[in-house]
């Protein structure tokens, strides 16, 4: 008997020492979530910790609980627990049950609350940069309404200022998602849905898509280069000066489907992207037009 | 006829493995009617299987089809994790793994964890409420029949005319005709459909089951745990079923009939299947899960041999589930632009259904506290779950909280999330209660030993596999993606986590041999109480006979065998031969086979669209639910004589 309760300890101690290992190897690089780039990424990141740790004060004590009544309680001569068949209530215990997880639920809840509408309020201060983004079999387009360019593939955006994302698909659904800048938004067709992130210091970040949509998915990548204002705006004439214009020709060969690299072009001609939506918008501003 | 066979056998469905696969069905077919015919068992196949309306061969009949459909699940699962062994692997081709993922998620879930719940909600139910069959035996055989149907069409998929692709949930408009061509996505709207009427009518059946057919005495607040959470299942199911049943039959009209509810375009709005599709999905999660608590709380007290702490807090909390669950869908698509508000509204939701489950794991564990615990493998799984279900549960809460969810949603976090709930919950519960009841079903025990070790090398393959992938959504790898490039630092843990996958399936081969091995040398049960059990099926014969109870007991007490045991009353179970009177019973019956069938053959038509063998197979439906209604001669009346005879020779008659 002895033999066996070693290696249930043994086992216990697995997913607790793969837990440490994820958090002592969470300060790798790699752990894109674990180092955002932006305030939306970091509120993300605050009220994971924040939960994670309310949460580990309640499930560790029931580990070593669980622990303790293996060893007291096996069917064991030797064993110290004594031996209570008929106990089953008590005030106390069923009380304590009750309102130690209501407490617990209470210190995620409000919080989270609060940063649900905290982040679906867009940053009054400074006048974001607006950004179409429609999802496509298999690429990302994109719009810049107030400078009317496009690129396919990669954006540029300026450090420091909100960038707006309105979501739209031309295609099954995608989501819209750059890791370390925050949270994703769905790309569905016939609607356009906010999103606004932002990035704090300049960089090279990754974006995907987290929907599967068919059979090219997994090209469904896109490079967010997030450079100083000064350089967003020589590239913004940089693209409006050089690269070719986008035909209407030219969207429908991008809806059609298949894969592509980066793309520039000076203008996109009018009615690609919906002027209106079923309709959700973010709080505190009103950027589109209800049907 | 060129035409014909090209639809039935497209080019993509030509892959060396499957055709391989394709001759091993074959082959094994062939070999079955071979020995079923050489051994002369076709007449016994036929009347003590086919036909057959007892609870406890139905109950069998699940559990061997949910044994084989967890092999194919879990193959698909190997494939998949083959794949994702390396970085820009290619081992599969890109369209055979996008069907991978599509069968393993829907067969897992609805070919896989239900039957082997309803396998043990036929074996267990009856008899601990002490009742001789099932409200609607017939309906019961019914319910498997269909499920066999929609199982089988699903599975041909794999070799005629391809396999869906859309992941189990299926979004639109992914699913339409012209971004999904073919006829793989009608394989799993018409399968579903068929073995959802089953699966409604088996939410039916128990419950009225459990509501009309208790034995005398058994107050609900007597049942024993394990009845309650099918009595609340059965609920979920009579409301969760609709809105799936009507979302795929749209989706199936904008396949079959050019409609648009879902489409791009023509006015279709995808979002509102994801809507109807999670309004089902949730209260399913559940349905899967629930059931697995029940099997707990019925193994924990028998091996801690202590009565469970806690029930009416127990009953509380899973009526309190059954509630939440209903008003929690949406937090599968925090993301789609619902705003803040219903956002936050079904977060907190959510958070909420951590109260009553942690009310639960503790009521486990207090349970214990103050027994005397004995390892077996039933109480092992149990002990297996809780550490599992807890990480499940806390994860779970991360992704309640809303701004979480936005970094979290379909990333492998989510993946590892819902596979320590689903696999930690509801499987270690399904592994619980068939080593638990396993005696009572053949009458024979599973070898312990090699029980502990499918255990162990099953558990310590889980944690292997999963612990890696909530790492894997923490470095952004995103679901159902079928390679990525180096670079990004995902290697390394895909190949642990893939090791951890090939563990679980050795797991699972010593599981199988565990079985087989048990079947000609296990020791065989004649007490009919092998684990000291506390309910009324451990007071019956193991197996019990057709009629399960010569003489209907009159139920005093929450524990009631064991209470009659603890007042030296343990030979109560012995009948007095004046005290048996004629028994009614149901008759076998061929319907519910002719119309799982029929629905097969309907089913097949509509997935071609080969309208006139679909109508021949309406006709079969239509045919068989006449039949069965003007079928008068249904019941009959065993002789008390017979059923005395039996029991004296089960040792049972007081003379």
């Amino acid at each position: 008997m002895p033999k066996r309760h070693r290696a249930h300890w043994a086992y216990r101690l697995v997913p607790l020492a793969l837990i440490v290992s994820l958090l002592a190897s969470g300060c790798g690089r790699q752990y894109t979530l674990l180092h955002p780039a932006g305030p939306v990424g970091q509120t993300e990141l605050n009220l994971l910790v924040l939960a994670s740790v309310a949460m580990a004060v309640v499930v560790i004590p029931v580990w070593i609980l669980l622990a303790v009544v293996l060893v007291r309680f096996r069917d064991n001569p030797r064993h110290k627990g004594s031996y209570v068949p008929q106990w089953q209530k008590s005030k106390f215990f069923e009380v304590m049950l009750f309102v130690i997880p209501l407490i617990i639920v209470t210190i995620i809840a409000v919080p989270t609350v609060r940063k649900t509408y905290a982040l679906d309020t867009l940053p009054q201060q400074k006048d974001p940069v607006v950004i179409h983004v429609t999802s496509l079999d298999w690429k990302w387009m994109f719009q810049y309404p107030a400078q009317h360019i496009a690129t396919v593939n990669y954006i540029k955006i300026p450090v420091g200022v909100p960038v707006l994302f309105k979501l739209t698909a031309d295609s099954p659904m995608n989501t819209f998602w750059v890791p370390q800048l925050g949270g994703m938004e769905y790309t569905m067709p016939g609607e356009v849905l906010p999103l606004w992130l932002e990035a704090n210091k300049p960089g090279v970040y990754m974006g995907r898509s987290g929907q599967f949509s068919g059979r090219g998915f997994v090209h469904m990548v896109f490079q967010v280069d997030a450079v100083s204002h000064t350089v967003f705006n020589q590239w913004v004439h940089h693209v409006k000066t050089t690269a070719p214009q986008m035909s209407l020709a030219k969207y429908h060969a991008l809806v059609h489907f298949g894969y592509a690299g980066e793309e520039s072009f000076s203008s996109y001609p009018a009615g690609t992207f919906p002027t209106t939506s079923h309709g959700f918008t973010l709080t505190g501003s009103s950027p589109m037009v209800m049907p | 006829m060129n035409q014909i066979l090209a639809r039935l056998f497209p080019p993509q469905t030509r892959r060396p493995d499957e055709v391989v696969i394709e001759f091993g069905i074959i082959f094994a077919m062939l070999s079955l009617v071979y020995l079923l015919t050489r051994l002369k068992k076709w007449g016994w196949l036929w009347r003590e299987w086919l036909t057959s309306v007892d609870h406890k061969k139905i109950g069998i009949m699940y559990l061997v089809s949910a044994l084989l459909m967890l092999f194919r699940g879990g193959v698909d699962a190997l494939m998949i994790r083959s794949q994702l062994a390396l970085p820009n692997n290619h081992l599969l081709p890109v369209g055979q793994y996008d069907e991978l993922f599509t069968t393993h998620g829907t067969i897992m879930i609805f070919f896989m964890a239900m039957p082997f719940l309803f396998a043990l909600f036929n074996v267990a139910v009856p008899l601990m409420i002490g009742a001789r069959d099932v409200a609607f035996p017939r309906l019961n055989a019914v319910s498997f029949w269909l499920f066999a149907a929609g199982a089988i069409l699903f599975n041909i998929s794999f070799v005629i005319g391809g396999s869906p692709n859309a992941g189990w949930t299926a979004y639109p408009p992914l699913t339409e005709l012209r971004f999904n061509p073919g006829v793989g996505e009608n394989y799993y709207l018409v399968s579903l459909l068929i073995a959802g009427i089953g699966t409604t009518i088996t939410g039916i059946n128990f419950m009225t089951t459990i509501l009309r057919m208790r034995a005398p005495g058994m107050t609900l607040m007597r049942m024993p745990m394990f009845v309650w959470t099918v009595l609340v299942t059965g609920a979920l199911i009579i409301f969760a079923f609709p809105p799936l049943t009507i979302a795929l039959l749209l989706t199936l009209l904008d396949r079959l009939f050019g409609s648009s509810f879902f489409t791009l375009g023509h006015g279709g709005m995808p979002m509102q299947f994801v809507n109807l599709f999670w309004l089902f999905g949730h209260p399913e999660v559940y349905i899967v899960v629930l059931p697995a608590f029940g099997i707990f709380s019925e193994v924990v007290p028998v091996f801690s041999d202590k009565k469970l702490f806690g029930y009416p807090a127990m009953v509380g909390s899973v009526l309190a589930i059954t509630i939440l669950s209903y008003i929690v869908w949406v937090h599968h698509f925090f993301t789609m632009g619902a705003g803040p508000s219903v956002n936050a509204f079904f977060g907190v939701t959510t958070m909420l259904i951590a109260i009553p489950t942690g009310v639960k794991i503790f009521n486990w564990v207090l349970t214990m506290w103050g027994g005397r615990i004995r390892f077996t493998v039933a109480m092992l799984w149990q002990l297996a779950f809780i550490p599992a279900f807890l990480v499940a549960g806390v994860t779970g809460v991360l992704l309640a909280t809303v701004p979480v969810d936005y970094q979290m949603h379909n990333s492998y976090f989510l993946i590892a999330h819902f596979h320590l709930a689903l696999i930690g919950g509801t499987v270690f519960g399904v592994l619980s209660g068939m080593y638990y009841w396993w005696p009572k079903m053949f009458g024979f025990m599973l070898n312990e030993r090699q029980g502990k070790w499918a255990f162990w090398i099953f558990v310590i393959g889980f944690f292997v596999t999963f612990v890696p992938q909530y790492m894997l959504g923490f470095e952004g790898m995103t679901r159902r993606m079928y390679t990525y490039p180096p670079g990004l630092g995902w290697g390394a843990l895909n190949m642990v986590s893939t090791i951890g996958a090939f563990i679980q399936g050795a797991g699972f081969l010593v599981l199988v041999y565990n079985v087989l091995w048990s079947m000609r040398y296990g020791e065989r049960d004649v007490t009919g109480d092998p684990w000291n059990g506390r309910t009324l099926e451990w007071s019956l014969p193991s197996p019990a006979p057709a009629y399960n109870f010569a003489t209907i007991p009159l139920v005093t007490h929450r524990d009631e065998w064991w209470e009659m045991k603890q007042s030296g009353r343990a030979n109560a179970y012995k009948v007095k031969s004046s005290a048996i009177r004629p028994v009614h019973m149901p008759k076998r019956s061929a319907m519910p086979l002719f119309m799982g069938i029929s629905f097969f053959v309907l089913g097949f038509g509509m997935v071609f669209s080969w309208w006139i063998i679909a109508i021949v197979g309406a006709l079969g439906v239509i045919a068989s639910l006449f039949l069965s209604a003007f079928d008068y001669n249904d019941t009959e009346e065993l002789d008390p004589q017979d059923i005395r005879r039996s029991e004296a020779a089960l040792g049972r008659l007081e003379v």
